[in-house]
């Protein structure tokens, strides 16, 4: 038996509202952030990149289990934004969290599926016997350009997967994992480049929706299961729209859905997305609980995941902050204050 | 700060890694070679310990001027927290405004970013405090 032996979110404080973006480029019937279905997004404090949601995160995860920074033998981080093109953030999260030195750790890179394909890793080092625990996260702190669609969703998160197996005590048992990868160029960020480059057309049908349901319907074929068995589902989400009409699409309900969907309120996390959706489910699921997973990321891929929560989640800490505590302890701020946050001052790139 | 100095303090600024004097049990941070009470008594006997990062805010101060990489975050604010376990720290406090400080008020340590050497520098990182997310 492989799972999750532990787990843990990171979202930052602030949030900048949709409706505020939308005043600051005069689209005054704030049509595009309706059309994403995102009310607000969170975003990182002046002093947070991915390298710190990464520790909160893993400082969480660790806080909850019984198997302390020794147990580690490996650390992966998936994100788009890491802080370093040289110098990996896996090593100074190890260190932070007192995991270092005896241990691998490595970055992991695929647009918004790297941290999925970080557990896929995980799975495989611990099922072999190569290392006693692994910890995977996703963590972004994505920008978007200042005016660009991608400014209302883009925002920031993490969360902290611990994986072992039944020599630990699992809580949530990985019955499956299945992927879908293809050469798509929906959307990219050259070497040097601050914000990234999207084919706006193309993200939709052939990138998102193609992987999302391919790669869904061959979990569901593998693991011989239709969609009403599962008690949650959880689906990228780029923003509010894209996972509500997939999760339909393949025939989940709203309410298999509603509990990890939380790009309306938070935005999209991009590696953190899917992640603190199965989080947010996992704090409030039961032993016997079956949870449907599937990420995206661009350029293109889906990572998906079958799990059943074990009766082990009876006597797991379910320390606060919850998902939930993260996502109502906010503060407000304006696109004044965002943008001194996020070094959008002096740039002069701006595209309307 | 220079690389290797930065390098050498990482544990401290890390996971607050201090000391206690296995002598009269007292708490210190930073790290101390001997204790401050018991002097030499202490050879030998102080062992590194690494503190929770919970704490009550003591004192506070808004800082205006800031050192050239923090420009974009001034005005900020600086504190003294007295950690669970008994030392106090000075440190940034993040994630609250002046009107929300309160002396007295359950702090925890955050993992942030303090600084950088340059656009291209090796980037600094280590403990600042926050409010406690409520339930
Ligand atoms: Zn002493």
């Amino acid at each position: 038996m492989v799972g999750i032996v532990s787990y843990g979110a990171w979202i930052p404080r602030y949030r900048i509202t949709t409706e505020e973006i939308s005043r600051v480029w005069g689209k005054e019937d704030n049509s595009v952030a309706k059309g994403l279905n995102v009310q607000e997004k969170s975003v990182p404090g002046p002093d947070e990149d991915t390298t710190t949601l990464s520790v909160e995160a893993a400082r969480q995860a660790l806080r909850r289990s019984d198997r302390g920074p020794d147990a580690l033998g490996a650390i992966y981080i998936g994100s788009e934004s890491h802080v370093y093109a040289v110098k990996p953030t896996a090593t100074i999260v190890a260190e932070a969290i007192g995991a270092s030195p005896r241990m691998t750790a490595a970055d992991f890179e695929f647009a918004c599926k790297a941290g999925t394909a970080a557990i896929q890793s995980s799975l495989g080092m611990v099922s072999s016997g190569m290392v006693d625990t692994a910890l995977a996260i996703g963590a972004d702190t994505s920008q978007g350009a200042p005016g660009d669609a991608l400014e209302y969703a883009a925002s920031a998160g993490a969360a902290a997967f611990q994986i072992g197996t039944d020599d630990d005590d699992i809580i949530a048992e990985i019955d499956h994992t299945v992927s879908y990868t293809t050469d798509t160029p929906d959307f990219w960020r050259r070497e040097g480049e601050k914000y990234p480059s999207h084919a706006a057309r193309f993200t939709g049908e052939p990138a998102y929706y193609r992987h999302t349901l391919n790669c869904s319907n061959q979990l569901l074929e593998e693991a011989g299961t239709e969609p009403e068995d599962y008690d949650y589902a959880v689906f990228h989400q780029p923003n509010g729209k894209f996972p509500v009409r997939a999760a339909k699409q393949l025939g989940f309900s709203d309410k298999q859905t509603e509990t990890g969907l939380l790009a309306p309120v938070i935005g999209n996390t991009y590696s953190g997305a899917v992640l603190i959706g199965l989080s947010a489910i996992l704090d409030v699921a039961r032993p016997g609980s079956r949870i449907f997973v599937c990420g995206y990321g661009s350029g293109a891929g889906s990572d998906a995941f079958d799990l059943t929560v074990t009766e082990e989640m009876a006597d797991y800490r379910r320390s606060s902050p919850t998902v939930r505590d993260l996502v109502d302890d906010r503060k407000e701020i304006d696109y004044a204050t965002y943008a001194k946050f996020r070094g959008k001052i002096d740039e002069g790139e701006v595209t309307a | 700060m220079q690389v290797p100095r930065y390098w050498r303090e990482q544990s401290e600024r890390y996971k607050l890694v201090g000391s206690k004097c296995n002598n009269c049990g007292l708490r210190v941070f930073p790290r101390r070679s001997l204790c401050p009470d018991c002097r030499h008594e202490s050879q030998g006997q102080m062992e590194e310990v690494r503190f929770e990062g919970t704490g009550e805010l003591v004192t506070w101060t808004r800082v205006h001027e800031a050192l050239s990489d923090r420009e974009l975050e001034t005005p900020y604010l600086m504190g003294i927290v007295e950690l669970d376990e008994g030392p106090r720290v000075t440190a940034q406090i993040v994630d609250l405004d002046p009107e929300e400080v309160e002396i007295g008020m359950e702090l925890e340590s955050r993992f942030r970013k303090l600084g950088e050497a340059s656009e291209s520098g090796v980037v600094h990182y280590g403990y600042k405090f926050g409010p406690v997310v409520s339930d």
